[in-house]
Order: C-alpha cells, then structure tokens, then sequence
C-alpha cells in the first residue's frame, strides 16, 4: 500500500506497509539513513524528525498517520535555525559517538525554530528526551545557547 | 584484491615496513581492501600514493589519510591518532583524513594486548604513541630525502610546515603531494629522530575531532547504515533465560509475515530473516517457541546478593597481602565497617548491536563497529568453518560501546554469522539486528559485586588496618582470557582496591569468585566501577570516623604518590574545597582514582530537597593523563564519563527475578538525562609523560564522589547502588 507525503520538501510517494513506523519507512524505503534506532519506544529520540515543523519520535510514528503530512529528516534539516544548530555543534565538538546526533540536533532545531532564545529550564523540557550515552549534554546545553546567540546576531 | 593473496606469516614487521616502502609494495599495502567500497576507490582516484607503512598514506593531492588501527567509539580515538602521526609528518590537519585499518593482527595489534588487534583498557593512545609517532617521521624523513634530491640541497637545510617544504636559501617550495613518486622509490628509514616535545605542532592542541562534521549531519556512517544489494535483515529470539535451549518451535505465523523470507534454527535461538527490519520484527513477535531452561540460570539476583553476603564472611583468595590486617584490626583503637552491594549493569550504547555478514563457502566478510577484531576474526571463522584468514573485517564507527562489543565469545558476530551460515552460506549479505530490548536483557552484564570492608584506627586517628573481601563473578574465567587469571584471581574483579595507592600499613584485598549462569563482561572502567565506590566512599566513612578532613585525610596517605595527590589537590583547590560545611541541603564529595595509568580525581556538589532528591550541581574533576594529546578530546571523556559514572550511580541496575531479567529497554533501566547533567569542570595537569587512556578512568570517581556528597549534605552513608532516594537526616 502506497503513502503519499512530502519528504524533506519533495512529494514523495512510498509503497510500505502503512503500520510500518516512519523510522524504518524512512531509513529502508526512502534509503534516507541519517534517521537512527535506538529503543523503538519513544524512549530515546535518536531517531527525531520534525512533522509539521514538530520533533517527533519517528519509531512509534506509522507510515500512515504522515500522509498529506510534511517530514522532514536530517538529510533534509534547512534554515536559519538548523545552520545555527549545525554551526554550534562543529564549533563545540559536541559529538563523540555520534550516534545519537541526529535526533539531538533535529530536536534542538525544533527549539529553536519555536523559541529563539531558549533557557537552561526550556532545553531541558525540550532535550531530556534525547538520550547520550556519551553524556555529551554539557556541551548540548552550550551549544543551543550558542546557536540562540549567532541567530540574535 | 584481498588479503588471501598475500602471505605476511614470515615476513617480520620491520621486514614488511622495508617493502611496503619499496615502489613494488604499493600495490601489496593498497591491495588491502580497507574499510569499505567507497573508501577504497577514493583511494584510488587519487593517483598512487605515498605508502611508506601500515598506517599513513600521502595522496598526489597532498591528502594524509592515516589508517586507524583502532575502533573510533566516541572516545576520539580517531583523531588523537592522526594527531600524533600527523604531528610527526608536519602534516596540514585540514588535509588529514582516517580511515579504519582492516582485520590484521601482524600489522595492527594493539601492543598493550600483545599479538592481538583490538581496541580497550584505554589503550589506544598509549599503545601507538611511539609506534605513531615513528611512522609519521619516517614518511617525513622520505619526503624530505624526495625533496632533498630533487633540488640537489641537505635535506638538513630543508623546513616543513603544514605539509609544504621549504629551502630559504635557494627560496624553493614543494608540497608533500608533489614528493610522492620520488619518496615511494626511498628505501625506509630504520631509525628516526622524533621531536622534542616543544616543537609539537598539533599535540596539545584543539585540533578539531575528523569525525565531527559527518556526525552533525548525519552522514556518519554506522553498521546500522550498511545497505547492500540484496541484503536482507535479521532478528534472533534468544531464550528469555539464560543457558535455556530451543526444545521446538512453530515457523507458520512467522513466516506468513509478508517480507519475512527464512525461519532458521541457530546455536542461540531462532532467526527471522526478512526483506527488511519491520517484516523482521513482526515475524519475530509472531514466532512462538518452546524452550528447555533445564539447565538454565533460575535465580533472582535477590538471592545471588544473599549468598554473596554470606560467601564474605568464609575464607577467601588473596588478591593483595601487606603486613597483617587482621592482627592490626584486632589491636586497633577504634574500627569502622561497612558492606556494600553492586547490582548488574547493561552498556546500553545507543547503536544496539549489529553487524552485516557476507558468507560463502571460502570468504566471510563482516561490517561491524568491531573492538576484538583478531578475536571476532577466529570465533566467526570457526562458526563459519573457514580459516582466520578467510574472515575479513570492516570496521565501522560505533555508536558507543562501554566495552560491550570487546567480548571473548564475539555473541553478535557468532550469532550474524550462524544465521548467513544457516541462511545457506550463499553470498546473501545479512544483517543481524538487535532491539533494545535484546540488549537490555542479552546479557554480558558488568558483575554484581558484594564488597565487605573493615579499617582500624589508632589512638591517633591514624588509619592502621584495612581488610576487604569481594564477592563476584569473574569475567575472564572460562573464556579465552583465562589465562590472565593467576592463582584463583581474576585481576579485574579486584582493581582498583588491590592496587589501591593509599599508604596503609596492614592491608588485605580477598576475593571469592562466584558462578551464575548470567554472562559478565567488563564495563566502561572494568574493576573500578565497583572497587573504586567501595574504596572511596569507606576511605570516607573512615575520615569522618576519624574526625578528619576527608580529603586532608585522603591527601596525607598519598604522600608518597605524587601524581595521585596532586589530582587530588588540583581538584579540590579548583572546587574550592574547604571543612566549612555547605548550606543546608547541600553536601560535597570527593573522590580520586587510578585507572590504566590515568590519575582522576573529582568533588562533586550536590542539594537534596526536602523530599529526599538528588540533583547534582556540580563536578570538578582533575586528569593525568601524560602528555595531553588532545586537551577537548580530554575534557570531553572526563564530561562523558562523569555523566556516564553517575547516571549508573543513580539508576543503573538490572535484575532478575526467578533467572528473568526485569527491565527491557530505558524506561526500566534509566540512564542519565539533559536535565540531570551537572556542570562540569575538567582540569588537566600538565605533563610530558608519556600518553595514556582517557575513555574510561574519568567514571571510577564519579559515582564515589557523589555519596560522599549525599552524605555531606544528609548524614545518610550509601552502602549500596543504585543510590536509593536520599532524605536529609
């Protein structure tokens, strides 16, 4: 069965089984793999997309319920906000492992996007669902704030 | 190409750096398929390069790729080797590229493991310092002798900076790139000047991580992204206890999932092989199986701690013996005792485990964020039943590990490759999947542990006598690293407390080794994830016994280990640590630790609310490590394992109840979040010692540390882990 949405702005249409979670519609379908999976409950967020411009938690999303919808995946992540997020993260060497990058940044693009000046309170509601294990959150922390402050500029 | 057609067996390393310098060996040393397709032809493509060695290639484009013989796992392995071959090269870092050697224990064997490749104990920094090093100044001392003879000048009137090659007097220039075909036909240097630390270039430096940019946009590519034509994905339903049998299983509903391509039976469990990770996973959940658990693991970890409690009190093994602990504490003044209790803890890193296998009759290919690889390269081949040499690994970027993928019986490389075998050995690629819930309840657990302490104390406070037994698992016993068990003790249950550097006159360390049937395995800090809580949060317990300064106390039995007491002192001055006791509600503590030759120190601050929480504040930590290869790779590993050392501090426990494991994925098993990350500070000492590990030492204190503070703050001593809720006395 065929699900039409919008991918990282291009109409896509992907023939999948509809209660397929949209983590693995887009890594094994749409050959898209920058998307991890990491707990498959909503638990972690390695694997945030934005839906509507939302973060999501793209492993307990069916395929279906993204119809007529907009996603947008790491590989499509556009805009003042992400540029910051990804400027930040390089200036401030956030990641070790890396594998949850992904999911951390399109989180804290959605932060910003929705809140341009973040405190520490509004990063924590926001990010405490992305786990590292590397424990990389300090520099997390510093770099939404240092993202917050070249977007002022 | 492959690695079939070249025989190294009697070819010495030094031989083999000799012709792989010679013109004729390039073919020999770029014939090695090194890490994937895509990288291989990149080599290619950029003309014939400079291969003077196992480990650095010089490209006509005057880029340096520098093959890593180690696993980059998060612990910027990747980068401090290119750092100090590079440094060595007087190479351009925004030049150099790394790339993952391949499975070859006669070139990249870790020297801290002997003749094995692989990557742990923190050893990849202080293994290949000099190894690294030599290699990156050979190359430039070819280059050099290239660029010296084509101008016809010394090549001691030459200079190098960033890959290009000065001569002032004739006011020439070159690049490396230019150099290649001219130093490819040099013989090798057979020795070789390294520079004096002051003229480093790169090490010490913030040289950014080479990882960093694909790992922002995504682009990294792990196990989890290998795609290849045909590929099809594997789950395995492993027995719900461990050492249970499959007895029988029904395949129909599993294989009436649409995708689902093959049902097979493997020494582990069933398989569900499918066209992709959803058909997989809903084959998996339709499986039914009736397993054996006769000679399964049934108890509950409740019971395996009662035991352990009881196992302290009879005789046990020395693990260390100076003068006489028990005489002393019989004659002490005054004695403390304690007993503390370590539950099993999961890795958890967030790439759960997997690994994509290519399997024929003569050839057994395999991409995983591999740690073992001469281990994994011998357990796939005897699952395969084809030679060592028939096993070829690409290593890839892992998503975290914490040592979980560094393990003797290889689990999920055996179990990728018995399902390709069962899959019919067809040349299928096939990856093997895990959950999380697989790997939350799969075993391989850091040891429950049971640790039972006395001190004396003279009529001066003076700490005379200190007796501990450990009661746990050992994890090397019955495997291939049995052999580092001497006389009934496995060094890795007793670190950390049976090399304790406290000067105490009377000091035992005992061990009884138990058995379960619950795998173990070493977890990020191995022994001082337990032995160091113990040691520090009793060498607390003394102190105030004692009516001293915890960390005066601390500091003057450390007189004579100068770089452990000035960790000490450097963190605690930087905490500002005074006697004064914090406002109410809030409590500091310190702790200090060696481990794989790293000096670790930190102070922790922590506030209690009224209700009994926890947050922590505050870490201050102080590192020495030797030489500081890469200072924010440093504080990186130091902010990492602090966040790692108390998050299982605070949360971490797996249990079992009746040989079932009760959690299943991190809403059981709580790791540490954003919000609980306290601010930390990492100091680094100074030092021109040589180099050593830095992905694991900075856990030990932190879990120590922060019941020493909850203590401060709450007069409540914390005997066992997790930290249950502590409420102000």
């Amino acid at each position: 069965m065929a699900t039409s949405f919008v991918l990282n702005g291009a109409p896509t249409t992907l023939d999948a089984d509809p209660s397929m979670p949209l983590l693995w519609a887009v890594r094994e379908v749409a050959a898209l793999p920058g998307t991890k999976f990491g707990c498959g409950m909503a638990l972690c967020g390695a694997c945030t997309v934005h839906l509507e411009g939302q973060a999501i938690r793209s492993c307990v999303t069916p395929l279906s319920a993204v119809a007529g919808k907009h996603v947008t995946t790491i590989e499509g992540l556009q805009g003042k906000a992400a540029k910051a997020v990804q400027a930040a993260w390089t200036q401030l060497q956030v990641p070790q492992c890396g594998y949850c990058q992904s999911g951390q940044v399109m989180s804290a693009a959605a932060l910003l996007t929705q809140n341009a000046m973040p405190t520490d309170a509004d990063i924590d509601a926001a990010m405490s669902g992305n786990i590292c294990r590397c424990a990389t959150y300090s520099r997390i922390r510093a770099a939404i704030h240092t993202a917050a402050q070249s977007m002022k500029a | 190409m492959s690695t079939d057609s070249v025989d190294l067996k009697h070819t010495s390393r030094r031989d083999f750096l000799k012709t792989a310098g010679s013109v004729s060996a390039l073919a020999l040393t770029i014939g090695f398929e090194w890490g994937g397709t895509t990288r291989r032809a990149l080599a290619m493509a950029s003309g014939t390069p400079f291969a003077p060695n196992a480990f650095v290639r010089v490209g006509t484009d005057d880029t340096v790729t520098v093959i890593a013989k180690h696993l980059e796992m998060g612990q910027g392995s990747y980068t401090g080797i290119a750092t100090v071959l590079a440094d060595e090269l007087d190479a351009d870092w925004s030049l150099v590229r790394v790339e993952s050697a391949p499975a070859d224990a006669k070139r990249y064997a870790n020297l801290a493991f002997g003749t094995m490749q692989g990557t742990g104990g923190s050893s990849a920094m202080a293994n290949s310092w000099t190894q690294l090093r030599e290699a990156g100044a050979k190359a430039r001392a070819m280059l050099l002798t290239a660029a010296s003879h084509e101008w016809g000048v010394p090549v001691a009137e030459l200079t190098v900076d960033k890959g290009v090659v000065h001569h002032t007097g004739s006011k020439r220039q070159t690049t490396y790139g230019a150099l290649v075909t001219q130093a490819s036909a040099l013989p090798v240097p057979d020795t070789v000047q390294l520079k004096e630390p002051k003229d480093f270039t790169l090490i010490g430096r913030h040289s950014p991580r080479v990882d960093v940019p694909a790992k922002v946009n995504g682009t990294a590519q792990f196990t989890l992204d290998v795609v290849m034509p045909g590929m099809l994905v594997a789950l395995l339903e492993r027995p719900p206890l461990f050492g249970a049998t499959v007895k029988s299983f029904d395949p129909t509903a599993a294989a009436a999932v649409p995708g689902v391509v093959k049902v097979v039976q493997v020494p582990r469990g069933v398989a569900i092989i499918a066209k992709n990770f959803w058909a997989a996973k809903q084959g998996r959940d339709a499986l039914v199986v009736d397993w054996d658990d006769t000679h399964a693991e049934k108890r509950s970890s409740a019971d395996l701690m009662s035991e352990y409690r009881r196992l302290a009190d009879q005789p046990a093994l020395p693990a260390r013996r100076d003068g006489d602990a028990a005489a002393a504490l019989h004659g002490a003044a005054r004695t403390v005792s304690a007993s503390y209790e370590f539950p099993y803890l999961a890795h958890a890193p967030m790439e759960p485990l997997d690994a994509v296998v290519k399997l024929t009759a003569t050839r057994c290919e395999i991409w995983a964020g591999d740690q073992f690889q001469t281990v994994d390269q011998a357990n796939a081949a005897r699952t395969a039943g084809l030679d060592p040499q028939q096993v070829s690994i690409h290593t890839l970027y892992a998503g975290g590990s914490f040592g979980r993928r560094a393990n003797a019986g290889s689990d999920y490389i055996v179990e990728a490759v018995s399902i390709a075998k069962a899959h019919g050995a067809d040349g299928t690629p096939i990856k093997l999947q895990w959950t999380r819930e697989d790997d939350i309840r799969g075993g391989l657990y850091r040891p429950m542990y049971f640790h039972k302490l006395e001190a004396g104390l003279d009529a001066q406070g003076e700490l005379t006598a200190w007796r501990q037994v450990i009661v746990g698992q050992s994890i090397m016993a019955d495997t291939i690293m049995a052999g580092m068990v001497k006389d009934g003790i496995d060094p890795t249950s007793v670190e950390g407390a049976s090399t304790m550097a406290y000067a105490i006159p009377n000091l035992s360390v005992d061990l009884s080794t138990t058995k379960t049937g619950v795998p173990v395995l070493w977890w990020r800090v191995v022994g001082s994830s337990h032995t160091t809580f113990a040691v520090e949060t009793f060498m607390d317990e003394v102190a105030h016994a004692a009516g001293a300064d915890p960390y005066g106390f601390r500091r003057k039995l450390l007189e004579h280990h100068p770089r452990m007491k000035a960790v000490l002192e450097m963190a605690a001055e930087k905490a500002g640590w005074s006697s004064e006791p914090l406002p109410k509600g809030r409590g500091r503590g310190i702790a200090v630790a060696e481990a794989f030759k790293t000096y670790v120190a930190q102070v922790v601050e922590v506030s209690v609310d009224d209700a009994g929480k926890v947050k922590v504040e505050r870490v201050v930590c102080a590192v020495d490590c030797g030489t500081p290869i890469n200072p924010d790779v440093i504080t990186a590993q130091m902010e990492g394992g602090i966040g790692f050392g108390l998050g299982a501090a605070l949360y971490g426990a797996i249990t079992l109840k009746d040989g079932r494991v009760q959690q299943n994925n991190f809403d059981g098993y709580r790791v540490l979040r954003m919000n609980e990350m306290p601010k930390v500070e990492v100091h680094i000492v100074p030092s021109t010692e040589a180099p050593t590990g830095v992905g694991e030492p900075g856990v030990a204190p932190a879990g120590p540390a922060l019941a020493n503070a909850i203590f401060a703050a709450t007069g409540k001593r914390i005997h066992g882990l997790p930290i249950p809720a502590a409420k102000p006395a």
